[in-house]
Formats: C-alpha cells, sequence, structure tokens
C-alpha cells in the first residue's frame, strides 16, 4: 500500500514539475532537475501563491485567520482578534507570478545593474541590511529601504506616506534618477524587446490582444500584484492571538503586555493586528551624524506640524531589517525601543520646531522591560510564505531560443 | 434532666451563632454578591430600559491574599468568574480570553486592592469580548489602571481607583461597553477616558483631583450621564483627537452631571492632549459633532462653564491631521443649570474677555470653526461666541435611554466550511497545494491515505509522524484551535482542486 503510495506521488511530483511549469511551487530538492527541463523557458504559475485561494474568475482570494474577526469603524486595528484592514488582492496567478519576474529583474533599471530585489531583498526581510538604502551606481539614499512584507494591507507608502497606492509607489524607485534611473520610455522599450516578456504579458493580461505592445500600467499592476502576495501572518505572535497561550514563552509574554501597557505605549501607534495604525507621527528620531534634518512629512503635506513625521511602519518581520527607522540609526531593537525611553525630544536638533506625538513622553523602562520587548519583538517573526526567487529572470533567457506559443 | 440539658446546649449554640451573628469575621458572613452579569440595555423599541440578567454559567475561581489573580486567569475558561478576595495583590493581570469576570469581595471595608507600587505599568490589560471588572481598588499603578484593547461588550464599575499614572478607565476600540459607579482620583490624564469606541455608556461616576474627569475622544454613540466631575482641570471632555486610525466623534450626550469646581492647576505630562486644557473648564467640545449638553449642573468653573472649539483653538499641540474635520458642528445646549463659572480666566480666554472689558469668564464660550449649532434660551446665560447658534429642533433627550445595544456585539458567524478555507490557505498552503508537490505532499495524496478519516488528519496535525524519506518533517500544527483543526481536516478532504 505504502510503496503504491509512494510511486503514484513520484509520478505526480514529475508530472507536476514537468507540466504545470510553476517554480514557485518546487521544492528544493526537485528544482534542479526543474530548472534543467525549463532553462529555455518561462512559463507563469497558474495557481495562487500561499495564503491566497483561486476563485472561479482565475482571481487569487486573501484567505487568513483573522478574517474571523471584527473590526471597530472597519479599520483593521485593535486588539488580538481583531480584522485586518482592507486587503489589496484579487489578481489573478499570472499577474503575481509575472511581477514576481519582473520585481527580480534587473532590466527594470537603467543600466540593468539592480532589480527592485537589490534593495528589497527577501532573505532580508525584503529590506537591505543596510541604514540607507542605495540606488545605481552605489548612490546613497537619504532614508532606509523599508520592508514590502504585508503592503498588501497599507495604504500610505514611502517613509514621508506621499503615495497612496503601490502602483504610484513603484514608480517613485523606477524613476527617480539616484535609485532604478529609468525613464518610462526606456523601461516600455527595454520589456518590449524581450519576446519573453511579451508572451508573459500576453498570458497576465489577456484582456488585449497578444500582439499588443507591453503597456506601463500592465508594468506596475503586475508588481503590485507580486507585493500583495508577501504575507506574514502566521508568527507565533499570530498563534497567542489566535488563542493558543502556549505560543509565547513567559518572558514574550511579559514583553507583549509592556508592549501593549500604557506606560511603553508601543501598541498605541503600532498596533494589531498589522503593527501600525497607518498614521503619520512626529517622534524626533536623530539623523546620522553630520546629516541635515529630514522635514518627512512636511513637505508633503506642505504643513509644518508634520515636520519630521513619518509613517508609522509595520513591526512584522522586524527582526529582519535591521538597523531601524527612517534613517537606520538604530542597529538593534533593543536600542530603537530605548531611543523612546530617553524623554520626549531628546534627539531633536536645537531650534528645531517640532509638534512631537503626544505618545513620546519619559516611560522609564527598565533595561530588563527593554529587554522583553526585544523578546517580543522577535515573535512577529514569519517568513513561512517566502516566495521563490527565480533561477532565471526573462531577460537573461537566450532570445535565440523561439519558444513554441 | 434530659431536658434541661438539650434546652442548656440548645442556648449555647444559639448564643454561638448570634456571637457569629454579631461579631463573626469568617467569610461565610459576608454575603457574596451575585455571580450574575447584569447587563442593561434599552428595548428595541427604544422606549424605557431593560435589565438582563445573565447567570453564570461556568465556575468561580477564589483568588484570597496571597494569592495571585492571573494563575486564576490562567485557569479560567469563557464564561467563568474569579472571585478576588480582601488582600493586596501585586501584579498585572492581563485577558485575552473572552466572557471572563473579576468580582472583588468587600468585606467590612476591606477591598481587594492591586498595587503597582509604582513600578508595575497596568492593573488590568484585557483584550477579549464580554469582560467584567467590578469592585476593585487599583492604586499606584504607572501606566493604566483598567486598560481594554478590542474587547466588546464589558462592564466596568464599582472600581476605585488612585494614582493611576496615564488614565484611570481606558476601553480602546471597544464597543458596546457600560461604565459606571467607579471613584477616580489622582490621575494625571483622563480619568474615565472612552477612545475609539461605539457605544458606551458612562454613569454614576465620581471623578475629582485629575487632569480630566471624563473624556470622549474619537468615539461615537456615547452617554455621560449622572456623573459628579468636580476639582479636575477639565471636567466633561468629547473631542476628536488627530492623528488616530478613527478619525471622528459624534452622537454624544453629556446630560444629568454635576460638573463643577474643576479649577484643578493641571498637571497633566508635557505633550500629552490634555496638558493644554486651561484649568477651570467645566465641559470642552472640541471638533466632536452633535454633541448635546443637557441637564446639567455646571457650576464653579473658574475659567468657563463649556468651551466648544476647533482644532486651531483647542490648544493641543500635535500636528495636523488632513483625515479629521476640525470643526465641532451641531453642537445642541438644552436647558443646563449654570452658575459662578468664569471667575478666573486664564490665557487665551482671559484675553479676550479684556478685549470686552470684562474680566470673569463666560458660561460658555464658542470659538473658531464649526457650524448649525444651537442653544435653548441663549439669553440666560454669559456667552462669547454663539452669535450663529441657532434655536435646537429638540428640547430633550429623553427618548434615549442608552447607547448600549439591544444584543451584545457578536463575533462574526463563521461557518465551518469558511474556517476550513481560512486556515487551509492561511497556513497550509505554505507547504501543501492540491496536485503540486510543494515542501509537503500534495493535498490530493493526503486525501487518498485519509478518505472518509478527518480524524486521522486532525491526529497528524497535533502529532506529525515522519512517514517519508523524501519529505522534510511537518512541524506540529497543535496551536491550532480544536474547530480550526477539524474544519481544516474536513475542508481537505472536501477539495476539489
Amino acid at each position: 500500500m505504502r510503496k503504491t503510495v509512494l510511486l503514484v506521488l513520484l509520478i505526480m511530483s514529475l508530472a507536476a514539475a514537468y507540466y504545470l511549469s510553476c517554480e514557485f511551487n518546487i521544492s528544493p530538492n526537485i528544482a534542479s532537475e526543474y530548472v534543467a527541463v525549463h532553462n529555455k523557458k518561462i512559463e507563469l504559475c497558474k495557481t495562487c501563491p500561499p495564503g491566497f485561494m483561486l476563485d472561479q474568475e482565475n482571481k487569487c482570494i486573501s484567505k487568513n485567520l483573522y478574517q474571523q474577526y471584527e473590526s471597530l469603524q472597519n479599520i483593521g486595528v485593535g486588539g488580538l482578534k481583531t480584522a485586518l484592514p482592507k486587503v489589496r488582492d484579487g489578481f489573478t496567478p499570472q499577474q503575481i507570478d509575472l511581477g514576481r519576474y519582473l520585481f527580480f529583474d534587473p532590466v527594470l533599471s537603467l543600466d540593468g545593474s539592480i532589480s527592485c530585489s537589490s534593495c528589497h531583498d527577501p532573505l532580508k526581510g525584503f529590506s537591505d541590511g543596510l541604514a540607507l538604502g542605495q540606488g545605481i551606481n552605489g548612490a546613497e539614499l537619504k532614508r532606509s529601504t523599508p520592508s514590502l512584507w504585508n503592503v498588501a494591507y497599507l495604504n500610505k507608502f514611502f517613509w514621508d506616506a506621499r503615495a497612496t497606492s503601490l502602483e504610484a509607489q513603484i514608480q517613485g524607485p523606477l524613476y527617480a534618477e539616484n535609485e532604478m534611473g529609468n525613464t518610462p520610455d526606456n523601461l516600455l522599450s527595454a520589456l518590449n524587446q524581450i519576446s519573453t516578456y511579451r508572451r508573459l504579458f500576453a498570458e497576465a493580461f489577456t484582456k488585449r490582444s497578444p500582439n499588443d505592445s507591453i503597456e506601463l500600467i500592465e508594468i506596475y499592476t503586475a508588481i503590485t500584484a507580486f507585493e500583495s502576495s508577501l504575507i506574514s501572518l502566521n508568527s507565533r505572535y499570530d498563534q497567542y492571538a489566535h488563542g493558543f497561550h502556549n505560543a509565547l514563552s513567559d518572558k514574550e509574554i511579559e514583553g507583549l503586555n509592556i508592549f501593549r501597557s500604557f506606560v511603553a505605549r508601543c501598541a498605541e501607534c503600532h498596533t494589531p493586528p498589522l503593527f501600525t495604525n497607518q498614521q503619520v507621527a512626529v517622534i524626533g528620531s536623530p539623523e546620522p551624524e553630520g546629516s541635515a534634518f529630514d522635514p518627512g512629512a512636511e513637505i508633503v503635506f506642505n504643513d509644518p506640524t508634520r515636520r519630521g513625521g513619518f509613517k508609522v511602519p509595520s513591526l512584522r518581520n522586524i527582526e529582519k531589517t535591521a538597523p531601524y527607522m527612517h534613517s537606520g540609526n538604530f542597529k538593534t531593537l533593543k536600542e530603537t525601543a530605548a531611543f523612546y525611553n530617553k524623554g520626549r525630544g531628546h534627539a531633536v536638533p536645537e531650534g528645531e520646531k517640532l509638534y512631537l506625538h503626544w505618545h513620546i513622553w519619559e516611560p522609564d523602562l527598565t533595561e530588563t522591560e527593554l529587554e522583553r520587548l526585544e523578546d517580543f519583538l522577535k515573535t512577529l517573526t514569519d517568513e513561512s510564505f517566502m516566495p521563490r526567487i527565480p533561477e532565471m529572470v526573462p531577460s537573461e533567457v537566450n532570445e535565440q531560443i523561439k519558444t513554441p506559443s | 434532666m434530659y431536658k434541661k440539658i438539650t434546652l442548656a446546649l440548645l442556648l449555647l449554640v444559639a448564643g454561638i451563632l448570634l456571637g457569629k451573628y454579631f461579631f463573626g469575621t469568617n467569610d461565610n458572613a459576608v454575603v457574596l454578591p451575585s455571580p450574575n452579569k447584569l447587563y442593561r440595555a434599552t428595548g428595541e423599541d427604544g422606549k424605557g430600559s431593560i435589565e438582563r440578567n445573565e447567570s453564570l454559567q461556568g465556575s468561580i475561581h477564589e483568588v484570597k491574599n496571597g494569592g495571585s489573580i492571573q494563575e486564576a486567569v490562567k485557569k479560567a475558561v469563557p464564561g467563568d468568574l474569579i472571585r478576588v478576595f480582601p488582600g493586596v495583590y501585586k501584579e498585572t493581570v492581563y485577558v485575552d480570553k473572552d466572557d471572563i469576570s473579576f468580582q472583588g469581595i468587600i468585606k467590612e471595608g476591606e477591598w481587594p486592592v492591586l498595587d503597582g507600587s509604582k513600578e508595575l505599568n497596568d492593573a488590568f490589560l484585557y483584550s477579549g469580548n464580554g469582560i467584567l471588572i467590578e469592585n476593585f481598588k487599583i492604586i499606584n499603578y504607572k501606566g493604566n489602571g483598567i486598560m481594554g484593547q478590542a474587547g466588546n461588550n464589558f462592564v466596568l464599575r464599582n472600581n476605585w481607583i488612585m494614582d493611576a499614572g496615564v488614565y484611570g478607565i481606558f476601553p480602546q476600540f471597544g464597543i458596546n461597553g457600560l461604565i459606571e459607579h467607579n471613584i477616580l482620583t489622582g490621575i494625571e490624564d483622563a480619568a474615565i477616558y472612552v477612545g475609539m469606541c461605539d457605544n458606551i455608556d458612562v454613569r454614576h461616576n465620581e471623578v475629582f483631583g485629575n487632569v480630566a474627569g471624563i473624556e470622549i475622544e474619537n468615539s461615537r454613540h456615547c452617554l455621560v450621564e449622572n456623573n459628579l466631575a468636580y476639582d479636575n482641570t477639565g471636567g466633561v471632555l468629547a473631542f476628536i483627537t488627530p492623528g488616530l486610525p478613527v478619525k471622528t466623534t459624534f452622537d454624544v450626550i453629556i446630560r444629568n452631571n454635576f460638573i463643577s469646581k474643576n479649577n484643578h492647576e493641571n498637571f497633566g505630562a508635557p505633550g500629552s492632549i490634555v496638558s493644554g486644557i486651561p484649568p477651570g473648564t467645566g465641559i470642552l467640545v472640541m471638533a466632536a459633532d452633535d454633541v448635546i449638553i443637557e441637564n446639567n449642573i455646571i457650576s464653579g468653573n473658574d475659567n468657563a462653564g463649556i468651551i466648544i472649539t476647533d482644532f486651531k483653538n483647542g490648544g493641543a499641540e500635535a500636528s495636523n491631521d488632513p483625515d479629521s474635520e476640525p470643526n465641532p458642528d451641531r453642537v445642541v445646549i438644552l436647558d443646563n443649570f449654570m452658575i459662578d463659572n468664569g471667575n478666573n480666566p486664564v490665557g487665551e480666554l482671559k484675553a479676550l474677555m479684556m478685549t470686552q472689558l470684562s474680566t470673569t469668564g463666560p458660561d460658555i464660550l464658542a470659538i473658531g470653526g464649526g457650524e448649525g449649532s444651537s442653544i435653548r434660551d441663549l439669553k440666560r446665560y454669559r456667552t462669547w461666541g454663539l452669535g450663529d447658534f441657532g434655536s435646537p429642533e429638540i428640547s430633550s433627550t429623553s427618548e434615549v435611554k442608552t447607547f448600549l445595544l439591544d444584543e451584545p456585539a457578536e463575533p462574526r458567524e463563521i461557518s465551518k466550511k469558511d474556517l476550513g478555507e481560512m486556515t487551509y490557505y492561511g497556513i497550509c498552503s505554505g507547504c501543501h497545494a492540491y496536485d503540486i508537490r510543494l515542501i509537503g505532499v500534495p493535498t490530493n495524496v493526503i486525501q487518498m491515505i485519509y478518505k472518509d478519516n478527518p480524524q486521522g488528519i486532525v491526529d497528524y496535525i497535533n502529532q506529525p509522524k515522519n512517514l517519508r524519506e523524501d519529505y522534510p518533517e511537518m512541524p506540529p500544527q497543535d496551536y491550532l484551535s480544536e474547530e480550526a483543526k477539524m474544519a481544516v481536516a474536513e475542508y481537505i478532504l472536501s477539495l476539489k482542486k
């Protein structure tokens, strides 16, 4: 009996690898075999990434245990058993998978040197491990690279909250001279010259003729689709939140209680279940030595009361994205927590008038309490839905070999 | 002879019993409060209030002096009652379960006391629904006395809270809650702070010697009734704080309260929203809409009886929020008994009154933006800035008995199939797909092995055995609830693709 099952399984595995061409779904031990078979052809996944259910209309619908709950005024902030904010979903498996190829493809930058993933590295929490981002030709950027985990739930993007959709956000780094350095025209012409992309875009965007050129909005949509699939909601904290109280150790629970206490007040802005309330807050965190003061949201909103204001980041997978804060000034979580403990406005440069957030005060936490906070923050780590890095991206496909249509 | 002995014995026994009755100190001498939760709400027709007695179904856990309330919480299951006897308890009690009741037992004036010794953060922290906390004395915490995060259907009453650092009672993100018969004093921010909540009644409380007495903030459908607020910096506040995820405050009734001599110096923490409240403020309405103020006695508040203002004039040193409408609209002032207010106006109001050649503040001040507000009998009061106030369309709010919901806010109804689907795609799909090999075996292979045997899948989920060398071992998924395990097992067996 067991042998039969094994045999069936073996046949099915091979069949899956050969026919479905969904590289995302290949486990590491047979990946090499798969690449050997398919290294001349890339095909888009027909199934949804984990965390999504394929519906009748070929759309991937987000599914998770937080859908059991409600939230006050449907805003998606609250306590442990609270619904998430409205999710960005409903993309097709093909759009998501195409977005994955684009995300990892350096052809998106002006000189083909860097891809989205150069800064949003999945192995570094979709950030880069640097204090400040690094663009094309090693250009040092002004702020640190935000993580992309759970961006499907966000409604503001960039540290200074200047974009309200992922499609708008994507255009920032694509066309910034010191980031990917590209131009819309150049990007379009580069992609339209790659036959694999023309085929894949036609597969992902079926409402137009397959012979039509790739359009900018399709590029943004596909990358948005992929980024929206980066879901991290299965941490040990989540197990606790859903009711399994043994998921956290006593020290971690102590950390949770400090986190949500009204002394530390972390949860007032980093509110569960996403660990951000998606607001702009002026907290007065310092710039790196010698750097000019970053006015942040003041510029975007043309409002001096928001000077030095930045979007409250989610803390999910925060363990993976050191260093911290908009300028990457703090190396560890404990150091970051200690910033909030040092007194309201202690790092505000002389002569700066900032409207500091009312929750910034002097909580007077002990060293032990800061350690417990760090313990708790590490329970927010979950990378179980890590997407696969493509073995090969379309710009690397040998164009000489014609693929059968 | 026997009769005499019997009689003597009887007398003796009676004497002992009588003695115990009059001088006894054993626990049995205390009549324990009802273990049942009294839930009050309006009838569906909105006329008259009804009282519903939710009788205790669960078990009772007793905590006595020297014991730990948290240990009892760990043992408790939804529906249970935790009775705490007089004594001093130095702990933070956190409750991440639904339907747990806490009942202090007060014996000859001795209360169960939660003492934070100015070292502990909060006394009670709850996230569950259906939490009841009554009869506790809470002192010397650094943070809050009672703090709720997203718990609905709560009852917080008969608590005596002193010197909590920040807030006395602070439900946040809660729907349908009753806060009544509490006494709070010495609190550096708001004694009772209803923050980002819906459908809350705050009544019969005594708040004194705090920076803010009762604060309704970024909340809707709130009734503040029959409270006594005195000697605070500000008595009763209804406002919007900018920069919070919930952007509105509206539908608030402030009725039948005694709001007197709220002239305490402001000892709020620098930067806190309440640190901008001028001492001597009876009622403050900032940016909130549809606030009705009726039948209050508002007296002896040295700055002003009622201040109605917008963000700009409200004195809050906070950054703006383009998503919050900054003006108080449609404020309705019905009959109120106002005397002796404004004897010593401060700050901007003082400067403002000087321009009127007056040294006293008004009963009612409206300053800044806002439209559609109205007042009954305007001429009766000393007012400033009420020129555009009309006549109210209503004369009374008596038809509103309560803002509590007719039925408790229920959790979302989830079918077994939905739960199975959420669990399968939300968790299992990280390693399993229907007919593709991922990290784990394809789901259709699981279906072959466990045909008609969901319990087999549940057993495997609880304690996986590595059956095959060609797959990594599955970690136990025993953190899932029993319902979720069975739901996902059945869902897996029902999948077609």
